[in-house]
C-alpha cells in the first residue's frame, strides 16, 4: 500500500465508515497516519476526560463533525452528583480555535452553558446540525442565540434535556431567511413557544422531514402545522387533548391523511384515547411509534392502535399495555426489531403490569427481534431460556426485574442459568443489563460466552470477587462496565488492571472497594484516572485522613492521555 | 458486604441517644431511609438484600416495601422520564370534575368530584352518604337532578354516564312532592 499515492490511500479509507476502523489503519506506519489524520471528517470522543479538546483539534484538522460524551451513564439515575463536570464548554473554545470548519456537533450528558450555545452559534460559519442528548446547563436564551446566528442551521436536536425556561422568543428568532431546517426536536422544553412563528417557520422550511413538538403545542396548533408540512416523516405530537367532536380534532384527521409520508410518531402527551383514532390512517405506515409518554391509554385502546401497525420495526410503549397487549404485538408487528417496555408505575405498588409471559409472546412472534428494553415485575428462567431459543439475534438486552434481587418466583432459583442461555444463544451480543436474583454463576456464563459484549450493567448481583474476575478476564471486547450494589471488593478491582486500558471506564458505587484498593490501582496504572466521588454531605464528616480500610462509596475509573482533569469539584478526588 | 458499624456499636450508639420517650421505651423500628449520605443507608440496603433472600421462600416480607421504594437510583429510569410522570400525574390527580351539589332545605352546599365515581350508582350512594345528616324524619323522597351545559334542569339518570360527566355543570337535590311527581316509573 505504500507504493500507492496519498490520494489514493485516502480515497480507500473514505470507504471505512467506523471509527474503530479509521482509529485502527492510523496505527499502521505514520504514513498512514497522516492521511487518516487529514482525512477525517467525524471524530467520537467517546469520553470527554480522556482526552484534550485541543489534542483531538490539533490530530483532525479537516473535522467536521464532532461527538462527545460526558457523565457516565448511572448519572441517569441520579448516582453522579449534580456537579461532577462534563463540561461542553472547552470543547466548543477548542474548535472555535482548531476547527472553524465544524459543521455538526453532538454532545450526550454534558454541562452546555448558555455561553457556550452563544459561542458555538458565533464561531462556526458553516454549522448544519446540533443535537444535545440529555444535557444540562443552557436555558431558551442560548436556544436564541442559535437561532438568531446559524444560518444554513439544518438540524436542531434536543432530546431529554433540562432546560430552563426564559420566555418563548428563542423560537422567533429564526429569521425569515432561514429556510434549511430539516429537523426540529424541541420536546423536552417546558415552556410555550409562539405558535404563530413556529407554523411560519416549519411552512418556509420546505425541506422539513422531522419535528417533534413539546407539550405546550395544542392540536389545533398541530393541526395547522401538519397543513403545511405533508411531507414530514417524523413526528412528534404536543399535547393530544381535545374534544372528539372539536372542529380542530376534525382538521386533524383531515391533516393526518395528507401525510402520506410520516413513518414515525411520538409525543402522546396527555393523549386521551378517544383521540388516538385520528392516526388510524397513518398508522399501516409507521415503523417507529413511541407511546412512552401516554399513561392514560390503557391496554385495550393500544391494542385497537397496535393492530394497525404491521411495519412496526420499533415500538416504545410503557407496561399498561399488559400480558394480552404484548401478545397482539407479537402477532401483528413481524417486523419488529426494537421493543421498549417502560414501567408506569414506578414503585411498583400496583398490579403486576408485564411479566415473563408477554415477553415469552414477544420473543415467539417477532423473530427480528434485537434490542430490547424490559421492566417488568417478574421474571423466570424458563421464559429467557425460550426468549434464548426463539430470538437469537439479539445485539442489545436489558431487562430489569423491579424488585432488586427477585428470584425466579416459580424455582426460587437464581436467573443464572436464563441469562446464561441468552448470552450463549446471542452470539452478537453487545450490551446486556442485568437483574434479578443472580449469583457468580452468571459472570461465569457470561465471561465465558459473551465475547462481542461491550457493555455490562450489574446491579444487586453477585456472592463474591470471583464473579467480577470471570468478567474481567472472559470478555475480549468489553469497554464499559457499571456496577452498583454488589459484593466485589479490592481483589476483583486488582486482578487485571491491565484490562481498564483496554476499556473506556469502570464504575463501581455500593460495592466493597476500598480507599486503599483505589490507591493501589492508581499507583499501578498512570494512564487511568481513578476517580473517588464522595457524596456533598459525607465530605463534611469525613476525617482529614480516611484510613485506607475506608470503603469507596462511589468509584470512576477511565483510561485517559489527559492526566487529571482540573476542572473537577472539591468532593472528587483523582487518586 | 457489611458496612464500618457492628451491632454493639449500635447497642452503645442507643444507649446515648437523645429522644423524648420514657426511659426503657423503645420507639418501633423503621427502616432506614436510604439516601446518598451516610454510612447506615448501605446497611439497610444490605439488610434489606438478605431480609429478602431470606424470605424468598416464604413470600415477599412487605416490611421490605418502603425500603425499595427509596433506593436511590433504582429502578433505571432517566430522571427526565421520571419527571415527566410525575408532572404527568400531578395535572390528573389535580384536574378533577368538581361540581356543586345541592340539596332543598340544607343550609350549604358540597362539591363533589364526579371523576371519583364510577357511575349512577355509586353516585347516589356517595350523595346519599354526603347528605344523610340532613335526611330528617321526612324519609327519603328525593330526585337527583343537574344543570347541562344549555342551563336546562335535567334528571340524572337517562344518558350514559360520560356524557352526563362531560355536560353536567352543577347538581340538585329535589325532596318532597315535587320530586316525588316528577319521578313516575322510569326509576
Amino acid at each position: 500500500m505504500t507504493y500507492f499515492p496519498e490520494e489514493v490511500v485516502e480515497h480507500i479509507f473514505d470507504f471505512l465508515s467506523s471509527h474503530r476502523d479509521r482509529n485502527i489503519v492510523s496505527t499502521v506506519c505514520k504514513a498512514w497516519y497522516r492521511v487518516e489524520r487529514l482525512s477525517r471528517r467525524i471524530v467520537f470522543v467517546g469520553n470527554c476526560y480522556a482526552v484534550r479538546p485541543g489534542r483531538v483539534m490539533a490530530r483532525f484538522p479537516g473535522m467536521k463533525c464532532l461527538s462527545v460524551k460526558g457523565k457516565p451513564h448511572f448519572a441517569d439515575f441520579n448516582l453522579v452528583p449534580h456537579d461532577w463536570g462534563g463540561f461542553a464548554l472547552p470543547w466548543i473554545e477548542a474548535a472555535a480555535r482548531g476547527c472553524p470548519g465544524l459543521e455538526e456537533l453532538r454532545l450526550k450528558r454534558m454541562v452546555v452553558s448558555d455561553e457556550s450555545l452563544e459561542l458555538l452559534a458565533r464561531s462556526f460559519p458553516n454549522f448544519k446540525a446540533l443535537v444535545l442528548v440529555s444535557c444540562e446547563g443552557f436555558t431558551t436564551d442560548g436556544l436564541a442565540a442559535i437561532a438568531t446566528h446559524c444560518r444554513g442551521l439544518r438540524e436542531l436536536d434536543l432530546q431529554e434535556n433540562e432546560v430552563e425556561d426564559h420566555g418563548r422568543q428563542w423560537l422567533s428568532c429564526f429569521p425569515d431567511s432561514c429556510t434549511s431546517l430539516e429537523s426540529l426536536n424541541f420536546a423536552c422544553l417546558k415552556g410555550e413557544v409562539n405558535a404563530g412563528a413556529l407554523e411560519r417557520l416549519v411552512a418556509r422550511c420546505v425541506n422539513l422531514r422531522s419535528l417533534k413538538l413539546n407539550r405546550a403545542i395544542s392540536v389545533e396548533s398541530l393541526a395547522r402545522i401538519l397543513a403545511r408540512t405533508p411531507h414530514l416523516v417524523e413526528l412528534g405530537t404536543g399535547s393530544f387533548t381535545v374534544e372528539h367532536r372539536a372542529e380542530a380534532y376534525q382538521r386533524l384527521i383531515h391533516a393526518f391523511r395528507k401525510c402520506k409520508s410520516l413513518k414515525s410518531l411520538s409525543g402522546f402527551w396527555d393523549v386521551a384515547p378517544r383521540c388516538l383514532q385520528s392516526i388510524y390512517s397513518i398508522c399501516p405506515n409507521l415503523t417507529v411509534l413511541n407511546l412512552s409518554y401516554a399513561p392514560a391509554i390503557q391496554g385495550a385502546d393500544l391494542v385497537k392502535l397496535i393492530r394497525h401497525c404491521f411495519k412496526l420495526q420499533k415500538l416504545w410503549v410503557l407496561d399498561c399495555i399488559g400480558d394480552k397487549g404484548l401478545a397482539v404485538v407479537a402477532s401483528t408487528c413481524q417486523e419488529l426489531q426494537e421493543l421498549r417496555v417502560f414501567p408506569s408505575d414506578i414503585y411498583g405498588t400496583g398490579t403486576a403490569a408485564v411479566t415473563e409471559e408477554g415477553l415469552v409472546a414477544i420473543s415467539s412472534g417477532c423473530s427480528k427481534l434485537n434490542s430490547l428494553l424490559y421492566f417488568c415485575h417478574q421474571m423466570t428462567n424458563a421464559a429467557l431460556i425460550t426468549v434464548a431459543k426463539n430470538c437469537p439475534h439479539f445485539t442489545r438486552f436489558r431487562l430489569c426485574i423491579l424488585d432488586p434481587g427477585k428470584p425466579d418466583p416459580d424455582t426460587n432459583q437464581p436467573l443464572d442459568e436464563g441469562f446464561g442461555a441468552i448470552v450463549r444463544s446471542c452470539k452478537d451480543l453487545r450490551r446486556l443489563s442485568l437483574s434479578g436474583l443472580l449469583t457468580d454463576k452468571v459472570f461465569l456464563y457470561i465471561g465465558e460466552y459473551a465475547a462481542r459484549l461491550e457493555m455490562l450493567s450489574i446491579a444487586f448481583a453477585g456472592d463474591s470477587d470471583k464473579g467480577m474476575v470471570y468478567v474481567l478476564n472472559g470478555c475480549k471486547n468489553l469497554r464499559k462496565l457499571e456496577i452498583r450494589d454488589s459484593p466485589f471488593g479490592d481483589a476483583a478491582l486488582l486482578v487485571n488492571v491491565g484490562k481498564y486500558e483496554t476499556m473506556r471506564s469502570l464504575w463501581m458505587s455500593s460495592c466493597d472497594v476500598t480507599l486503599g484498593g483505589c490507591k493501589a490501582l492508581a499507583a499501578k496504572m498512570p494512564r487511568l484516572n481513578v476517580e473517588v466521588i464522595n457524596d456533598r454531605d459525607e465530605s463534611d464528616e469525613m476525617e482529614e485522613n480516611p484510613s485506607d480500610m475506608h470503603k469507596v462509596e462511589k468509584m470512576y475509573v477511565y483510561r485517559t492521555l489527559a492526566g487529571a482533569r482540573n476542572d473537577a469539584p472539591e468532593f472528587v478526588e483523582i487518586l | 458486604m457489611d458496612g464500618g458499624v457492628g451491632y454493639a456499636d449500635m447497642d452503645a450508639l442507643k444507649a446515648t441517644e437523645l429522644r423524648l420517650g420514657l426511659p426503657g421505651s423503645h420507639p418501633p423500628e423503621k427502616p432506614l431511609p436510604t439516601t446518598t449520605t451516610a454510612r447506615p443507608t448501605k446497611r439497610s440496603l444490605d439488610d434489606d438484600r438478605e431480609a429478602r433472600r431470606e424470605t424468598s421462600e416464604g413470600g415477599r416480607a412487605t416490611s421490605t416495601r418502603a425500603t425499595k421504594a427509596q433506593v436511590v437510583g433504582w429502578p433505571p429510569i432517566r430522571s427526565y422520564r421520571k419527571n415527566s410522570f410525575q408532572a404527568m400525574k400531578a395535572t390528573a390527580e389535580a384536574a378533577g370534575l368538581y361540581v356543586k351539589v345541592s340539596m332543598d332545605g340544607a343550609p350549604y352546599l358540597r362539591k363533589i368530584d364526579l371523576e371519583v365515581y364510577k357511575g349512577y350508582r355509586e353516585l347516589r350512594e356517595g350523595l346519599e352518604d354526603m347528605f344523610k345528616c340532613f335526611e330528617g324524619c321526612k324519609g327519603s323522597e328525593y330526585a337527583i337532578t343537574y344543570e347541562d351545559k344549555d342551563g336546562d334542569l335535567m334528571l340524572v339518570g337517562d344518558v350514559p354516564w360520560e356524557m352526563f360527566t362531560s355536560s353536567c355543570k352543577k347538581l340538585r337535590i329535589i325532596r318532597g312532592a315535587e320530586a316525588i311527581r316528577g319521578l313516575g316509573s322510569s326509576q
